[in-house]
């Protein structure tokens, strides 16, 4: 290599490597919730598209949340840097996705709050997957650079941290959603389970 | 084509038939896989002739009949049938077949006769869901004797004076109005009247979720969902459930005194 090569390869190492990811990344993201929305306006969506849509939607949130926890393990194995620059990207749009889920469901129901207490109240597969949007919701609010420095890192990072339990609790939704086959709740579990293991090891080696 | 008229007799809803098209693309049938598209797509390979059905258990004349045959027992009636899943989706059917009534009269239940036990095709080859253990194969299903008397259960032959497509149970099912649509069994092979009430397949895969009797009732919840409303399939806005799935004035003689909580 030649140094002309070396120093012309370190001049633009102030601007971004990689400078489409992020915009890839939210253009992707998006496509499903066009392709949806072209899909019900042209009625390809089947006999029962409220239902297709409640379960796509849910689908991708959950999704999106597993990919979005999976960023920082991934940058840990392999010192890339570019799965943190995408984290936030990933987990706004899975609380998009969980927050259009919950809007169809309500939509589904004539905005009923009576039927939304009592669903949420009674019925356990309701309940974890309405706790799962709940605690998304903070986390979305203080997704900016500037929640960081207002509330500090440690605190900001313990908030955080719920998105665990907010993971954890719509895999349990999608569990208890599906009626008898559960192959891919199951999938969504063990990766789940896989990428929280990942960061508690690194924990314990970090702290002997 | 000229559309025949439909049917307007005492038991026929006036509500307006749900389209061919999805009335034959929207299915559960576990036998060809749990996508709701599954049966449509995989259905059209099911044999359905010759078919066999065997009639036994506490009768006089056990039989054994062709289902040609048998079809040319009855004469066949048009019955326009609302049609609830336990999912919460309804459709409006216009079925094709003959009273079970007439069927089991001909074959002379004893008097220690309870019960009537349906069993449907168990053919792994046919039926590629049964490679699997989601369910407890083959796929039964059971009445008591009163319901399966009942004038308005059907077994049906044909869907819109038509042969009935495979993927809706074809060449012969159940059809019970009144219940979740689970009831209903497809592709029967045999009819066992029983002293005693049957182990029904979806009451044993999930007991406390799918009852024996599964009468259509917005008062009975599903642990996962309100059965309060139904999504009639081509509506957007959901309409609430009637008990007994708009036939409580013909069945709910039958569970006169019954807890239908407990019994749901």
């Amino acid at each position: 290599m030649s140094r002309a090569a070396s120093s012309s390869r370190s001049a633009p190492r102030r601007a971004s490597p990689l400078p489409w990811l992020e915009p890839g990344v939210v253009v992707g993201g998006l496509l499903p919730a066009a392709i949806l929305a072209l899909d019900a306006v042209t009625g390809a969506l089947g006999a029962n598209p409220v239902q297709r849509a409640t379960l796509q939607t849910g689908l991708l949130a959950l999704a999106l949340l597993l990919l979005s926890l999976a960023c920082t393990p991934l940058r840990l194995l392999t010192g890339w840097t570019w799965p943190a620059r995408i984290r936030k990207a990933l987990g706004l749009l899975a609380f998009g996705y969980a927050a259009l889920h919950f809007l169809i469901y309500l939509l589904d129901h004539g905005f009923s709050p009576g039927l939304l207490v009592e669903d949420v109240l009674e019925r356990p597969f309701v309940t974890a997957g309405f706790a799962a949007l709940v605690l998304l919701l903070p986390l979305a609010l203080t997704s900016t650079r500037d929640s960081v420095r207002r509330m500090g890192f440690p605190a900001w990072q313990r908030l955080h941290r719920l998105v665990y339990l907010a993971a954890g609790l719509g895999a349990l939704h999608y569990w208890w959603g599906v009626k008898k086959d559960h192959t891919a709740p199951l999938l969504a579990a063990l990766i789940l389970a896989g990428l929280l293991g990942l960061r508690l090891l690194r924990r314990g080696r970090r702290r002997p | 084509l000229v559309q025949a008229p439909r049917p307007t007799g005492p038991y026929d809803t006036t509500e307006a038939v749900t389209p061919w098209a999805q009335a034959t693309s929207y299915n559960n049938y576990y036998e060809f896989g749990l996508g709701k598209d599954d049966p449509a797509r995989l259905a059209g390979g099911l044999k359905t002739r010759p078919w066999t059905v065997l009639i036994d258990g506490e009768v006089r004349k056990p039989v054994r009949v062709d289902i040609d045959t048998l079809q040319s027992w009855f004469p066949l009636e048009d019955r326009v049938y609302r049609m609830r899943c336990v999912e919460g989706w309804s459709m409006v059917m216009p079925w094709l077949g003959f009273p079970l009534a007439a069927l089991l009269r001909r074959v002379e239940p004893t008097g220690g006769a309870k019960y009537v036990k349906f069993t449907a095709l168990h053919d792994p080859d046919q039926f590629p869901g049964q490679h699997t253990s989601l369910l407890d194969w083959p796929y039964v299903e059971g009445l008591r004797l009163d319901e399966a008397l009942h004038p308005l259960t059907l077994m049906a032959v044909g869907l819109d004076g038509r042969v009935l497509p495979n993927q809706n149970g074809a060449p012969l099912r159940l059809v019970v109005p009144w219940k979740y649509g689970f009831k209903s069994i497809k592709a029967v092979v045999r009819i066992t009247l029983t002293r005693e009430q049957p182990q029904t397949t979806w009451a044993l895969a999930a007991p406390d979720e799918y009852g024996f009797y599964a009468n259509v009732n917005p008062a009975v919840p599903h642990p996962r969902w309100s059965q309060a409303t139904e999504r009639r399939i081509g509506e957007l806005r959901r309409r609430p459930t009637l008990p007994f799935n708009g036939y409580a004035e013909q069945v709910a003689h039958l569970y006169a005194g019954m807890d239908l909580h407990r019994f749901f």
